[in-house]
């Protein structure tokens, strides 16, 4: 094991490493983790990493989060690695990857857009890389989101 | 459905697809001028969906539709505020769009229009959504410069209210389709937001007016509008060095035309109606043949 681990292994599930140090409460979020979820869920802010300096952690117990969903986090944790553990070991470890387009966890700062009315909507935003930083484009008004973590539902 | 499906953003349209709605709607000017009687949308309804009010785009689309042949019915902005009370958007659109052939709309929030078509059965047409679009304007902007003047080479200057006005928005986007030499003459408060100019690579440069007036060949006015200032002095101030009456007109292209969305407060001196450059009213009238070539190809 390349680190020590700060929180105990865990049989089956799905570590979240790599993540922004500051991020992880927001990566709960995104992947639609709270109180009335029933795994077990641990997370470690701020563990020392050669990569990264500092990072934060999030594992999962007893659940496999879809590729899709895990996808949704590189919006906000660029560099997070996904780790899919069975029996205490990792079966399968992969880089999230940006979508093209994401539906439902970011509201448009445009107060004049449709998405904020009270219409039966889904809220869409193109995903893009500008200069390295992560853009979203609303797919209704057309405006674009830089500050990403600020408008995560 | 029909050849070109909702009409929401002129980004919709290809540069063909524009030249082919402009050469239609040519063939239309004998019918929206009422010299000759189309039935080609004979038995066919559209709805007038305006939650906001204007008289000249609603009025126009009943023309073009009227004048086919066909039907229009309207809920106007009064009704359109007390269903909004009640109904969602997206209900009214289910409903209407079950007993008409085509919807207009005009809405105050940015994206109505692409979520109306999502809930519509028929094809709509977006006739303004907030500070959106409202691409049957731009293609009849287009039309009156291929008309009145020249698409190809044309050097433009857009005047006014550069930063809101969704008008000219649309238009330059439109416009760089033809390779033109655009100027932006504007207050710095109200110049074009740097979005705008994003992924467009035209030849656009800021200018004042008397710089390129003998060079420009359309010459495009929108309005600057009080609200936009802190207060009555400042408006005055700054407004009053972007009207134009038939003295910043001495040094203009004999074959300069001026162009308006209309309606105008005072940027454009009454005294400029009767020159020649004046086509803002004529802009104004074309807006019927290209909606009607519009609804021709939209509707079944
Ligand atoms: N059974 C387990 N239960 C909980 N966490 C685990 C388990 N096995 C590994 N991890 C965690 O998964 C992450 C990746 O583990 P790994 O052993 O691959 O570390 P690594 O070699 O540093 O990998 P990487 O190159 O992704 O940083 C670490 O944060 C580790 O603590
Ligand atoms: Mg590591
Ligand atoms: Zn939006």
């Amino acid at each position: 094991m390349g680190e020590q681990l700060t929180i105990t292994k865990i049989k089956e599930g799905t570590v979240i490493d790599h993540i922004d140090s500051g991020k992880a409460v927001l990566v709960l979020r995104i992947i639609g983790i709270d109180h009335q979820s029933t795994e077990p869920v641990s997370m470690a802010m701020n563990v020392p990493s050669k990569k990264m300096g500092k990072k934060d952690i999030v594992k999962v117990e007893g659940k496999f989060i879809s590729a899709e969903e895990l996808n949704k986090i590189s919006l906000i944790a660029p560099k997070a690695t996904i780790n899919l553990i069975k029996d205490f070991e990792i079966q399968k470890k992969f880089r999230v990857n940006l979508p093209e387009v994401i539906e439902g966890i970011l509201t448009c700062p445009n107060r004049n857009c449709i998405t904020n009315s009270r219409e039966p909507i889904t809220r869409r935003f193109y995903i893009t890389l500008e200069e390295n930083q992560v853009v979203a484009k609303c797919y209704y008004c057309n405006r674009k989101i830089v500050d990403i973590d600020r408008y995560v539902i | 459905m029909s050849r070109f499906g909702h009409l929401i953003s002129i980004d919709d349209l290809s540069k063909d697809e524009i030249l082919y709605i402009l050469k239609k709607a040519e063939s239309f000017e004998p019918f929206a001028k009422g010299m000759d009687k189309s039935r080609i949308l004979e038995n066919r309804l559209l709805a007038n969906l305006f939650f906001e009010p204007s008289t000249r785009t609603r009025m126009s689309f009943e023309a073009a539709m009227k004048g086919l042949g066909g039907d229009v019915i309207n809920m106007t902005a009064q009704e359109a505020s007390s269903v909004a009370k009640g109904e969602t958007l997206a209900d009214t659109v289910r409903v209407v769009s079950r007993y008409v052939n085509a919807i207009v709309i005009r809405h105050p929030l940015e994206g109505t229009a692409r979520f109306a078509a999502e809930n519509s059965d028929v094809p709509v047409i977006n006739a303004g959504d907030g500070a959106g679009q409202h691409p049957t304007q731009t293609l009849l902007d287009l039309y009156t410069i291929n008309k009145e003047s020249s698409l190809k080479n044309i050097k433009i200057a857009l005047m006014g209210d550069l930063k809101y006005s969704r008008t000219v928005h649309s238009l330059i986007k439109a416009l760089t389709l033809f390779n033109p030499r655009i100027y932006l003459v504007s207050p710095d408060s109200l110049r074009l937001p740097e979005e705008f100019l994003e992924g467009i690579d035209g030849d656009i440069s800021f200018a004042s007016l008397g710089e390129i007036i003998d060079e420009i060949n359309v010459l495009y006015m929108t309005r600057i509008q009080k609200e936009r200032f802190p207060d009555e002095e400042e408006y005055r101030r700054v407004a009053g060095s972007y009207k134009i009456d038939v003295n910043s007109l001495k040094n203009a292209r004999e074959d300069l035309i001026i162009m308006h969305p209309l309606p105008r407060v005072d940027e454009i001196h009454h005294s400029v109606d009767g020159t020649p450059h004046a086509k803002y009213f004529q802009q104004a009238f074309y807006g019927v043949p290209v909606r009607m070539a519009i609804l021709s190809e939209m509707i079944e």
